[in-house]
This record gives structure tokens, sequence and C-alpha cells, in this order.
């Protein structure tokens, strides 16, 4: 597990390149730093992408076909592609009237997502004839912001998470660019905008979204601090889990069985999902804190202890964990969803954490991770 | 509670009203000056369930207070998961209306409660939709 502080700011959006050599972030303003891995633990910072106007919300990039694509509270998108040594943006127009908060490449990257707070997912496909990035909207039934998107693997089927407390899926099948996918779990018949499964029971905005390495699974957080997940077929069942910790803002599936999610508690935690008795199950805490010396507290600190706080215990100002602030975002860097070997955190503390799954199931007597 | 200290004057402003695409109707429809007719305002607020949730909190909060403090925490888990969460609704329902001696055993309660439920359940209490 290794932590690397970018900057003293939130880390708004990250998103990796197709080798994991350069990571693409917001550093919390209006631009895009490129950083580039220096050998051992050095980034040095090799492109910086000045387009937007607002704070940049989502960054996706594109990992075969070497394109990034951002979105910002200036309510635009731009696909950026690489000519030469310069980073060249286009402009996409997603005839949105708020800010877009998430975008997602879809699997084959002929398409992008993109949810903003005007209660609409907008899809972007390139028009070959105009050469132009064109937009269609889902809107219905959308109530509140779309705070979250994942694709399916089919690269038709699209997980939203919204702020009216619901996870959808919805079809986003255009014609033009591809072929009619075949039946999933979820149903068969998959016009574009088709609502495929709607979600009930949770009380939170749904932070995260993330559909499971096959796709016949979805999981999501929400705000009422609580884990779903749910199984796709003809009558789906969400299982859920309320935990005890703070609400969860990422989650992503490392094999079909567990997640690791992470959120305002500062360190990632496992959570493992049992379909045969449709529960979820909290597996373990996912941070190795460092083993400091444990000196013993004076009785001066003892009473003042008790004076301030009205407590005699050992005084926990600092926190344990390797972010020191909430984790925002969680990205998978090895292996895929079905089989993750190391994942990667960002928060509001400006660090970057890349933590191996080997490693912490060796150190974890009871973690298993199935 | 933290107060926010920084302005927010920007919520007054209506977006929309600046946004370069508004259509602008030329005609206004006068038609719609009518208020809300006031029989059917309180009509409707007679029906909802204001009072039976008061009765049941008065009579939560009497059963709360009448626990022996030692009794409390094996009270509390003998309780699952759903029930610790609508005890910490009820236990903070019971705070917004102190009464004589209701907020010390209730503080007692959501000590007990919070090693059961955790922040968790306190989030769920502020992000419920629906009160108690």
């Amino acid at each position: 597990m290794s932590y690397y502080n970018f900057l003293l700011e939130p880390i708004s959006c990250h998103a990796w390149n197709k080798d994991r050599t350069q990571i693409a972030i917001c550093p919390n303003n209006h631009e895009v730093h490129i950083y580039k891995k220096e050998g051992g633990d050095k980034w040095l910072k090799i492109h910086e992408l000045k387009e937007h106007n607002g704070q940049v919300t989502g960054i996706d990039w594109a990992p075969e076909s070497n394109r990034i694509v951002t979105c910002g509270t200036d309510r635009n998108a731009y696909v950026w592609t690489l000519k030469g040594n310069v980073w060249r943006p286009t402009l996409v127009l997603l005839r949105i009237n708020r800010a877009a908060r998430c975008v997602k490449w879809s699997p084959k990257e002929n398409k992008f997502a993109v949810g903003s707070g005007s209660r609409l997912i907008s899809i972007c496909y390139f028009e070959q004839e105009n050469d132009w990035w064109v937009c269609k909207h889902i809107k219905k039934p959308i109530r509140s912001t779309v705070l979250s998107l994942d694709w399916h693997p089919n690269n038709v089927l699209l997980a939203a998470g919204s702020c009216d407390f619901k996870c959808r899926i919805f079809s986003t099948y255009i014609k033009e660019v591809e072929e009619k996918p075949s039946p999933t779990p979820w149903g068969s018949k998959m016009p574009f905008g088709e609502l495929m499964f709607e979600s009930s029971g949770t009380d939170g905005w749904v932070h995260s979204i993330c559909f499971s390495g096959s796709g016949g699974r979805v999981a999501w957080v929400s705000h009422d601090s609580t884990v779903a997940v749910a199984t796709g077929s003809k009558n789906t069942v969400i299982s859920s889990l309320r935990s005890e910790t703070l609400p969860l803002l990422g989650i992503t599936f490392i094999t079909e069985n567990s997640l690791v999610a992470a959120g305002h508690d500062c360190y990632p935690m496992l959570y493992v999902y049992d379909e045969g008795k449709s529960t979820v199950t909290f597996g373990g805490k996912l941070d190795i804190p460092k083993q400091n010396a444990q000196r013993g507290m004076t009785a001066r600190e003892r009473f003042q202890n008790l004076d301030k706080k009205a407590s005699s215990e050992t005084d926990k100002a600092t926190l344990e964990s390797v972010h020191k602030n909430s984790i925002s975002q969680i990205s998978i860097l090895e292996g895929d969803k079905s089989k993750c070997s190391k994942f990667c955190t960002t928060g509001m503390d400006g660090g970057m954490t890349i933590w191996d799954v080997k490693t912490l199931a060796s150190s974890m007597k009871d973690l298993k991770i199935i | 509670m933290a107060k926010n200290t920084l302005s927010s004057r920007f919520r007054k402003v209506d977006i929309d009203e600046y946004d370069e695409n508004k259509f602008v109707d030329e005609q206004e429809e006068a038609a719609e000056q009518q208020g809300p007719d006031e029989a059917e305002v309180d009509s409707l607020i007679r029906q909802y369930p204001l009072r039976e949730q008061e009765r049941a909190q008065g009579i939560v909060l009497k059963v709360l207070t009448s626990f022996r403090s030692s009794e409390i925490e094996q009270a509390v888990k003998s309780l699952d998961k759903n029930s610790v969460d609508l005890l910490m609704k009820y236990i903070y329902k019971g705070f917004e209306k102190p009464s004589d001696n209701s907020s010390a055993i209730l503080l007692q309660w959501h000590e007990k409660a919070f090693a059961v439920g955790g922040l968790g359940s306190i989030v769920r209490v502020l992000t419920a939709r629906k009160t108690v």
C-alpha cells in the first residue's frame, strides 16, 4: 500500500490511463492535471488541461482509444485527444442547464454518459458525417441530480444513482452505433431510455454505483449509511446492509462476491455479498494503521481529558487511517471487477493511495475475499 | 451544529432567468392567479396523521423514562438492527422537546444505542424520509 500526497486541496476526481503510468486528476479547480510516474514514488506533472470554466466534476480515460472525457459545473463536457504531445479538446454540447456531475466511457468507447443536475443523463456518441459529438437525453423518471454512473459490459445498459434516493438501470441502445443487444438478466427488450430496474428502500442520495464484472449484479451506496446489492432476474431481490459507519462515497466490485467501499470514515472496507442468503455482510476494515509507540497518558492528561470531554480514554485526536480526510473515489488499478489485485483511492486530503489486495488479505486474518 | 458562514445569497438567484436559451412567452396566463381553496387545505391538514404521531411519541417517551439505568443496556441488546434505528429516531425526537427529567435518561439511552448502532444509526435518523 502506498500513499502519495498530490496537493493540499481535495482531489475532485481522477482517472488512470491504460498502462497505469499516468493519472489525470482535478485539483479542485477548473483544470485537469496529468501526472506521470517517475520511478519509485515520484510523480511529475506533464500536462495541464485548461478549457473548463467551472470545477471539473468527472474525468474518464478510455484505455483503448486513449481519449479523455471531462465534465464540469460549466455544463460542458470535452473530449480530449492526444495530438503529438498536446491534448486537444473537442466541445460536446450536452444541452443541459445545470452542472454536469459524472462522466463514464462505455466499455467499447463509442459512447459516453454524463449525469447532471438537470435531472437527466446525456448519452453522447460520435456522428461521422458531421464530425461532431451528438447527445441524446434520458429524462424519465429521474427526479433529481444524477450523482453516479456505471456501464454494463454489454455496452448498452447503464446504471445511474441519483439524489432522488433511487438506483436505476437504463438501456442506452443507439442503433447508429451498435447492434441490438442480446437478452440479459435485467430484461430483453431494450429500446433507448427503457427503465430496466429501479430500486426502492433506501433513504439517502445514491453516491456511487457499480456493476459486477459479469453485469449480473449491481451494488450501490447511499447517504443513509447503507450498502445494497441487487442481482438481476425476473424478480430482482435487493439485499442491503445498514452499516454502523459514516456514509460511503465510492464502491467497486473486486470479485463477483466481494465489494470494497470507502467514504467519510477515511478508510476502505470490505463487504461480502451472498446471493443465496440475500445478505450483505461487513468483511473488515482494510486499513493498516501504523503501529505507534503506545505511550501511557500522564495523570495530568487524564484529568484534562476528563474535564474537556468527560472521557478517560486514550486521546484519538489524529486519524489512524492512511487518508486524513474522506475518500471520494475508488478505481480499479490492476485486474478487473471480477478479479482485482490492486485498487486506488483518492480523497479530500489531496492524497492518492494504492492498495494491494493480496497484501491486505494476508495481513488481516479474518479477511475473506471470495 | 456548525454554522455555514459563507454567503448563501447565491441560493436566492433564479438561475433559469439568466439562461440564454430561455423562451419568454408574450401572453401571460392571467387565469392562474387564484390561491388555494381554504376549506380544502383545512380538511387536508386534519386528515394528516400528525396527532397519531404525537401520541406515539408520548407513549414511547413514557416507556423510555420508566426504565432503570441498569436495564437499558440489556434492552438495547435485545433489539435488532431496524429497531435500533427506530429507537434512535425516538431518542432524538425526545431530545427535541425536553421535559423535566427526560434529557438525562435519554442521554443514557443514546449512549447505549450508539454503542450498538454506531454513527450509521445517527446518520439514518438525519436522512430518514419517514419521521416518527
